[in-house]
This record gives structure tokens, sequence and C-alpha cells, in this order.
């Protein structure tokens, strides 16, 4: 249900089950402590993971020790209802936006008191801003149904009371005033007629909320919209009487770590560390399908068709952003013709390359990309979003470049414009003139940028990936996925040659072939078949007749570990030497170096830029590769597999 | 829900509410036995058994309870 995806901030990962035992070793974990508790904090916490966290970091100021790169930040709160739940989690969730939050809380019920005395616990406390947490009950909201000039009163009073907070606190400790919207009560006097009648406690919630809005021009005030999280919620969840009754709890704990995430959204911004560039992969991500393998036409994007109009959705939205200043720039796996096509071309696309500052298409790793992107345009690592759907891409970019955010996609495309704007990385305080010209200020114009390098250790993240390649020769069961690879495989496809299903059962049968379809399963679950082999034997050679493979697992091994293979069934048939041919399409330049890169020295060259290339069988290199092997269905088996395969 | 499954819910929910995972839930378990279980906490811990178990206690039930055992016994009657 989509409330829960706000209730449960699920743009971010989940928490991990032995969060509680990570909070205990987290001075001990080799990291200065406060990225610790940052990397803590980046997970989707709930309150009783927010109070531990809040527990630790009290512990660990209290022992002294720096928290930096935390910012410090000190906030008071003053309310009408109890804050005792709220302030451990907004210390625990600021630490998610690099914040050390202090909180100082005063007396239950007293901010107006608090702000108008001048050697209040508040005043005294010298904050860098104050949350004003008055709910419809901290405001004198009396009803008067149908009377205009009553209702203006009450809506005047309600003002002046939060503009006497206001000024108490600007003039005795000069600190800015986050003001929350009043979530109106669901409960209706009349029914309907509540929007209509002035003086309804509907009516009266609607005028404080504007008015206070309005009061906000020229003050450095800012307003915090409570009214805004209660409604995209749910009001009838947000209001829990019981909770205010058994102990003047203002809304739902259950609502705790989104009210405690917006409010530090706020306060990060305040602290200038709201993110400024979006960047996007592109297949399945802006479009529907694989540019590369399916083409301009079997990309899904437009109207008329439900996923292709989710995929323009979050095109508007990352319009929208741009609209407002957010930079936008590419990061996708893919050859750059290739993969600027729908721009260029594609009557149903919203988005151009010129809405673009940088535009990466390439077969390098994501991380070392958006290093690239984060240079050419003079910005920290901290101030991107990386938006993409593929789980291993998204994991890979946290791990390595743990600044960047990068919000988590539910499976459906239609839910991903709103989960980008639910995860509120883009939170602004003010909107200028100059943030209206900033996409263009940055000359939008798809720039391609060289790469210096890798980043990180690759093969260890390969490692943790706990793969599993599963190999077995073609059989009755593989066969339609195979037939349906072979005719839908582009990129990765050395001859592309295409065969019809009959085709595929000839060569299952065929003595002279040799078959594979390989399945990989990861951390993240199973990628089902995603490459296929058929070698034909000539004179005890294997010739490569077909070797293709998804693109979605480039970048893993998987070649190697398909190469790997043949090698071992060679040895035991008694197979001299693999020849592999290349025969270039306007799709497949992605492997045309992919023989020499595994060993292969070249044995001929024909016209059209046709290869031929050949790797001893005896002599070929053995490569250990970052994942667990396991083979059936193969006639010929050793031993000790047999037992292993027990 | 068994007995025994749900004493296992709830010895999981008072080792997350009270961050202490030495604590053994049994029936005759009171907020006496407990570092830290006031008031505070112990609305906690009565939200964080009506989140896992989807039950709703009222306020009256919530203030009624002296042991473990009753609200075992209550987490029942509501599923």
């Amino acid at each position: 249900m989509s409330r829960d995806m706000y209730r449960d901030l699920s743009w971010l990962p989940r928490m991990p089950d032995d969060f509680a035992a990570q909070c205990r070793s987290a001075a001990n974990a080799g990291q200065p402590i406060g990225e610790r508790i940052q990397s803590l904090a980046s997970y989707a916490l709930d309150e009783n993971a927010l109070t531990r966290l809040a527990r630790l970091i009290a512990e660990t100021m209290a022992q002294g020790m720096p928290l930096a790169p935390l910012i410090p930040f000190r906030l008071a709160v003053v309310s009408n209802a109890t804050t005792h739940f709220a302030v451990p989690a907004l210390i625990g969730t600021a630490a998610r936006h690099g914040i050390a939050l202090e909180c100082i809380e005063a007396d239950f019920g007293q901010a107006v008191q608090e702000a108008l005395t001048p050697d209040s616990a508040i005043n005294r406390a010298r904050p860098d801003a104050v949350l004003v947490a008055l709910d419809h009950r901290g405001l004198p909201l009396r009803p008067s149904p149908g009377d205009r000039d009553a209702a203006t009163a009450t809506v005047a009073a309600c003002l002046a009371q939060l503009n006497a907070i206001r000024d108490g606190i600007h003039r005795h400790c000069n600190a800015l005033c986050l003001l929350q919207t009043i979530a109106r009560p669901p409960e209706a006097t009349f029914g309907s007629l509540d929007f209509a009648l002035p003086g309804t406690m509907r009516s009266l919630v609607e005028a404080v909320n504007r008015g206070m809005a309005e009061s906000l021009a020229g003050s450095s005030d800012l307003l915090f919209d409570v009214a805004g999280i209660a409604e995209t919620v749910g009001l009838a969840d947000w209001h829990e009487p019981k909770l205010w009754n058994l102990a003047k709890i203002p809304f739902s704990n259950i609502f705790l770590p989104i009210y405690a995430e917006h409010a530090c959204r706020l306060v990060a911004a305040i602290r200038g560390r709201s993110r400024r560039c979006l960047v996007l992969d592109l297949d399945n991500t802006l479009w529907g399908g694989v540019i590369g393998d399916d083409g301009l036409d079997g990309i899904v994007i437009g109207q008329g068709d439900a996923t292709g109009e989710a995929h323009l959705h979050l095109q508007q939205t990352a319009l929208h952003l741009r609209d407002r200043g957010v930079v936008l720039a590419v990061s996708s796996k893919n050859n750059d013709r290739t993969a600027r096509l729908p721009f260029q071309r594609h009557p149903e696309m919203l988005m151009k390359e010129e809405h673009f500052a940088v535009f990466q298409a390439n077969w390098n790793n994501k991380a070392a990309n958006i290093i690239a992107i984060a240079q050419e345009l003079s910005l920290g690592i901290d101030a991107l979003v990386f938006l993409d759907d593929n789980p291993v891409e998204r994991d890979l970019v946290r791990r390595f470049l743990p600044a960047v955010a990068v919000p988590e996609l539910p499976a459906d495309p239609a839910l991903f414009a709103r989960t980008l704007c639910a995860a509120g990385h883009f939170e602004a305080i003010a909107f200028s003139l100059e943030d209206r010209r900033r996409a263009d200020f940055y000359q939008a114009n798809a720039r391609r940028i060289a790469l210096q390098g890798q980043s990180g250790d690759v093969d260890a993240y390969l490692e943790s990936l706990d793969m599993v390649i599963t190999f077995q020769p073609f059989d009755d069961t593989g066969r339609s996925r195979i037939t349906q690879l072979i005719n839908k495989s582009n990129q990765f496809n050395l001859t592309t040659k295409r065969y019809t299903e009959a085709e595929v059962q000839a060569a299952q049968a065929a003595p002279e072939c040799f078959t594979l379809q390989v399945r990989l399963a990861d951390a993240f679950g199973d990628n089902g078949m995603i490459s296929v082999v058929i070698c034909r034997e000539t004179e005890r050679d294997w010739e490569v007749d077909t070797w293709l493979m998804s693109c979605r697992v480039l970048g893993r091994k998987v070649e190697a570990a398909v190469l790997q293979e043949i090698l071992y069934h060679a040895r035991r048939q008694g197979i001299r030497r693999i020849i592999g041919h290349y025969r270039p399409t306007d799709r497949n330049a992605l492997v045309a170096d992919h023989y020499p890169n595994l060993g292969f020295t070249a044995l001929r060259q024909a016209d059209g830029g046709r290869t031929t290339w050949q790797l001893d069988v005896a002599t070929a290199p053995l490569h250990a590769v970052p994942m667990q092997v396991r083979r059936s269905g193969f006639a010929i088996q050793d031993a000790d597999e047999i037992a292993d395969a027990r | 829900m068994e007995k025994a499954k749900i004493y296992a819910v709830l010895t999981g929910i008072f080792h997350d509410v009270f961050d202490n995972d030495s604590i053994i839930v049994t029936p005759d378990l009171t907020a006496e036995d407990v570092d830290d279980w006031d008031s505070l906490s112990h609305l906690r811990l009565v939200l964080s058994v009506e989140k896992s178990f989807g039950v709703r206690f009222s306020a009256s039930e919530t203030g009624k309870l002296k042991n473990v055992g009753e609200l075992v016994s209550l987490i029942e009657a509501k599923m």
C-alpha cells in the first residue's frame, strides 16, 4: 500500500537484522564513529531503532568523542504535546542527513512562556532553530460554524499567538523558527458542508495554515508542512485519540520516522546540504526495455501503454526537477550512439539530449561514471542522487560512493516517480530566479566525459554479491527461453545468428554440438537465464557458433566463467582449440574485443571487420571467477563432482 | 498463534525496546524487574506489540496490565 511506502521510508535500504548489534559495536568498526553513525542512520529505521541510534549518539557525545563529519545543529522544541518520543527520532534521523543534532526540550505546553521569557531554558540555550510543534490543540481554534466574523477573529488570534512566539524567539535568542502547519482532525461536524462553511474546524485549520504560509514572506522562518505529511499518509491514521488521551502524544508513533525525516530535511537544507544533481539510468528506468536489444521500435515509452506512461511520468518528474534548478545527467551501460537514439528519434520521448548536462553511456562501472559527472559539474559527490531500476547497480554505487543518495525503487515503474519525490533529496527552503536558470547555466549539452580510471576494488565487490552460476546443456525445459535470447540479444552477441526453436532442438540433439545455457543468481535474487553458447566440433576443434549474454550481468566476469566452463568440457572431450568469430553488426561493438580480452590470439581477419580467434585448450590459463559454479545435466561428470552434487 | 510463539515474538520486542538482550520474558515479569521500564518505555512497548501482532489496545487495557502474563492473555483475546 502506498501509505506504507511513506510510513516505512521505502526509498531507504531495509534495516539489517543485526542492527542492534551493529550499534553496539559501532565504536569498534574501524571507521570514524561519526561516519559509522551516519551509515547506520541511512537505513529505513523504525521508532525503536531511531531511539537506539539516538542513545548511541548521546553516549558518543558524553564520552567526548568527535562526531565529525556530522555537523552540529542545536534545535529547540516547543510544543503543546509530549515531545519525549519525537526527540530521539529527530536525533537519529538527523544523522542520516549529516547533522549531529542536539535537542533542547521546553517543558510540556510552555510554548508561549518559553518564547517570551528572556532567560527561559530555550532562550538561554541559544539554539540554531526552534521547532514550534503546535497542533490543533495548541492554538485557540474555537469553532463558530456559520459565523464569518467570529471565524476571522479566531484565525487572527491563532496567527497572533504564533507571531508572538516567533517575535519572542527572534528577540531573545535570534534563532529561526520552524512553524508546523496544522494537521486537520478528521472528525467532521456536518459532513461535506464543513469545507464550505466558515468557522468549522476544517475551515479554520485551512485558513490558519494559509495565513501561516503567507506570514513567512520576508522572514527567515520556515514552514514545516506537517499537514501535508498527515494528508499524504492519511489523517485517520495520523490522529490517534488514544495516544493523546493516554500521554498527550500528538500523532500516531508509527509516523515518527517520516515526521522526523521531513523535519531533518529542512535542517539539512538550512545547512546547505540539499542535493543538486539527478543522475538517471536509461534502460528500464527512463523507458521500458533495453534500447540496445529491443531497438527504437521495441522500447516501451509513451501514452497508450501502462508501462510506457509510467516511464513517461518519471521523465515528466525529472523535467519538473530540472525546471526548479536540479541538474540532470545520464549514467547508462550502453554504446553512446545507441543510448542517444531514443532522445533524438523516438517521438514519444519527453526528454531530449539538451536536458542533460552530462551524458555517460559506456560499459564502465557506474561509480566511476558518477565521479566523472560530479567532477565535470564541479559538484561534491554528496550533491548527487542516482536513480536506477537495477538493485545491483544501486548497491555498487552505495558501496563505493556512500555519499551519493541512491533511492530504492519498487518493482513497478508506476511508482518510480512517486518514490523519487518521496525520497525528498532536493528539499529546498527557497526558490529564486537563479534556481530557475541554473539548469541552463550548466549548458546542458549532454557532454560525454572520458573516465580517469576505475574506482574501488571491484573484485571484492563481486565477491560480496554471492553469485551462483549454473551451467546446463540445452534441454527441453530451457528451449523457449534459449530461442528467445538467441533472437533478441543484439549487444553482447558475437555472431548474431538467429535460430528457430526447431533449430535449437536440432543443436541440442546433434552429437557434434556442445551447448550451454547459463543461469545466474546473486544476493539480490535470481537473474534467470543470462547466457547461451553453441560450439560445433570440427576435427577436434570447437568453433563457437553462438555466444551471447544479457547486458544486465555485464561487468561481473560472467563471460570469464563461461569460458572456464567451455574449457572444462573441452579438456574432458579431448578438444585441441576453441575457435571464436566476431561478426560485427551495428549493435555489437561492445564485444569487438571479447576474444582478445579473454586471452585468445588472432587467427585471421576478413572483410567487413570479421575476425577469427583461437585459444589452445591445453595451455589456456585457469582464471579464478568470483562466483560459485554449479553444473547439471552433462553426460560426462567427474566422480568428485557427482559427490559434490549430493 | 501458540503461546510459545507469542512469547518468542515478545522476547524480540522486549530486547528491541529496552536494548537489552538478556531479558527473559516470562508470565511473571513485571516493570519492577526491568531497568528503564518507565511510563515512556511502557508506551513504546505497547505500541511495538500492537504493530507486531496487528492488534489494538484501548487506553484502559493498556493501563491495567500487571505483568507479561496479562499482556499475553490480552494479545490472545484480540487475535
